[in-house]
């Protein structure tokens, strides 16, 4: 099984994509999802309670995903631990042998259906990649000597479409000073501006997948523009769902269509199909041509 | 200033089940601005609790209810009052519960009629905005007098997150994001570079509860 890094490594244009564990124990159509996406991405992303929903542990499900023969990402928020169960769980995860993890803030508390929760956030995104990169080097966040440090391939978000955008270009250079070497970006619209972010980034000798999001309807970008953090559908698109006479085709060829656009200068695409993952393979498919 | 809120009646009700005697506090400085526990609320609770056949033997509306040493001297002025009731409710922030809670001693049953909700900025009159979190690690120094840790919902320490839209936060889309504004203000103070500096994790030792000060030179003054 070649690793994500290693696939980053060879400058190959490398495909990872997300995949959302149950909401309970049953894990068999998390399995078949995984299968059917095994052999076709580099890496899968595994969600961490995403939109402070509760489900399956992201820990357990990207072990599920080793066993299949698939390098998981386990993605990590810092919203449901202190700096004491994060560092656990890293090292957690890198004993059962997990090579890849995304820091993230996570989604707040009050999108999800715990709103009565206490939201944690003890760390931020840039302090857990600084976290991480310490496990790496053998000690823990206060420099105390571990009996055994990890080595993850640590990667982190940035949203290169923010408005106003310096003070998350700051902080993206801050979590590459904290150890980032690689970045899944939030859901690219504007792939001019992408690629005027991806030639200020690549000077940073990091690693770079493009986010795209599939968009099943016009319906689901409605709703995606009013209910989830970060996420601005542009009208041209939506305007291009709405013609469509199979909404979700449509989806999957714009989809397909900018993951090829990204081809021509990125590193790679990170494919978020949201709970439609049997799409992401024909995504990919659609991008080859 | 501290901001309460009235608790719903029906649960003051099920605090005061089985209890006919009732003595009110007050507390003229915060919960009366706030309009939650001044004279003229305490004297309304009083009106509610007749209504449901309870009897309302005394109230209280003391300066400053926080201020456990009076409330105590209260008690022993009031003490044939006091000591005659079945209850007693409180219309003041927790610290004020605690200091009629502790000054009743022991054997009295003292419940809250407020929730405390947060320490505020009073931005107009009766517009209280919450600013500080009183974490015992202070960073204003850094964020242009902004509190991330209070402004910023997930109090996060080195920038926006992904949520932010438009300058504005994805909690609460009428909000500006605490990090904007920081951004704003440090560039304003040509300090941005403060901004690309990694803040390191906020140290919440100083944060153990209960936390206690004792200023020697006040404490002499009063002894």
């Amino acid at each position: 099984m070649q690793t994500l890094k290693e696939s980053l490594s060879s400058k190959k244009f490398t495909i990872t994509a997300e995949i959302c564990p149950p909401k309970g124990t049953d894990t068999s159509d998390f399995l078949k999802k995984a299968q059917l996406l095994k052999g076709k991405i580099a890496a899968a992303n595994v969600t961490d309670n995403q939109r402070a929903v509760m489900r399956l542990s992201s820990l357990a499900c990207s072990v599920i995903l080793l066993k299949e023969g698939i390098d998981p990402v386990f993605q990590m928020t810092c919203r449901d631990r202190n700096r004491i169960a994060l560092q656990s769980d890293i090292m957690g995860a890198s004993v059962l042998g997990i090579k890849n993890i995304l820091a993230l803030s996570g989604d707040h508390v009050s999108f999800g259906d715990h709103r009565e929760a206490k939201p944690v956030f003890d760390l931020d995104s840039v302090q857990l990649v600084q976290v991480i990169d310490k496990l790496n080097k053998g000690t823990n966040m206060k420099d105390m000597p571990l009996k055994g440090g990890t080595d993850f391939f640590i990667g982190a978000v940035v949203a290169p479409e923010a408005d106003p955008v310096e003070p998350e270009m700051i902080k993206f250079e801050k979590k590459v000073e904290a150890g980032a070497r690689f970045f899944q970006t939030q859901a690219i619209y504007n792939m001019e501006k992408f690629h005027r972010f991806y030639e200020y980034a690549k000077r940073f000798g990091v690693k770079i997948l493009g986010g795209i999001l599939l968009l099943k309807s016009a319906k689901m970008a409605n709703f995606l523009n009013t209910n989830v953090p970060g996420v601005k559908v542009p009208k041209h698109l939506i305007d291009e769902l709405e013609k469509a006479q199979d909404q979700l085709e449509k989806g999957i060829e714009i989809a397909a269509r900018q993951v090829n656009e990204l081809r021509s200068f990125c590193d790679g695409a990170h494919i978020m199909a949201i709970g439609q993952e049997e799409s992401v393979v024909r995504i990919i498919e659609g991008a080859v041509l | 200033m501290i901001i309460t809120k009235k608790k719903d009646f029906s649960k003051i009700l099920e605090y005061l089940n089985g209890r006919e005697k009732i003595y009110l506090f007050g507390c003229n400085s915060c919960a009366e601005q706030c309009e939650t526990g001044g004279e003229r609320e305490v004297k309304a609770m009083a009106d509610l609790l007749e209504k449901q056949g309870k009897k309302v033997i005394g109230f209280s509306v003391p300066d400053e209810t926080c201020y456990s040493m009076l409330i105590k001297k209260h008690f022993r002025e009031d003490k044939d009052v006091l000591e005659k009731v079945d209850a007693i409710l409180v219309l003041a922030c927790g610290a004020g519960v605690k200091a009629v809670a502790d000054a009743a001693g022991d054997g009295m049953a003292v419940f809250p009629a407020l929730d405390s909700l947060y320490l505020a900025n009073v931005t107009r009159y009766g517009h209280f905005f919450e600013g500080c979190s009183l974490c015992g690690d202070c960073v204003l120094a850094e964020t242009g007098g902004i509190c991330p840790h209070t402004q910023c919902p997930k109090s996060l320490l080195n920038g926006p997150c992904g949520g932010m839209v438009n300058a504005k936060c994805e909690v609460n889309l009428e909000n500006e994001c605490a990090w904007i504004m920081i951004y704003r203000r440090l560039k304003a103070q040509e300090r941005l570079d403060v901004l690309k500096r990694i803040a390191p994790p906020k140290d919440h030792s100083n944060g153990v509860k209960p936390r206690t000060v004792i200023v020697e030179s006040r404490n002499k003054k009063q002894s």
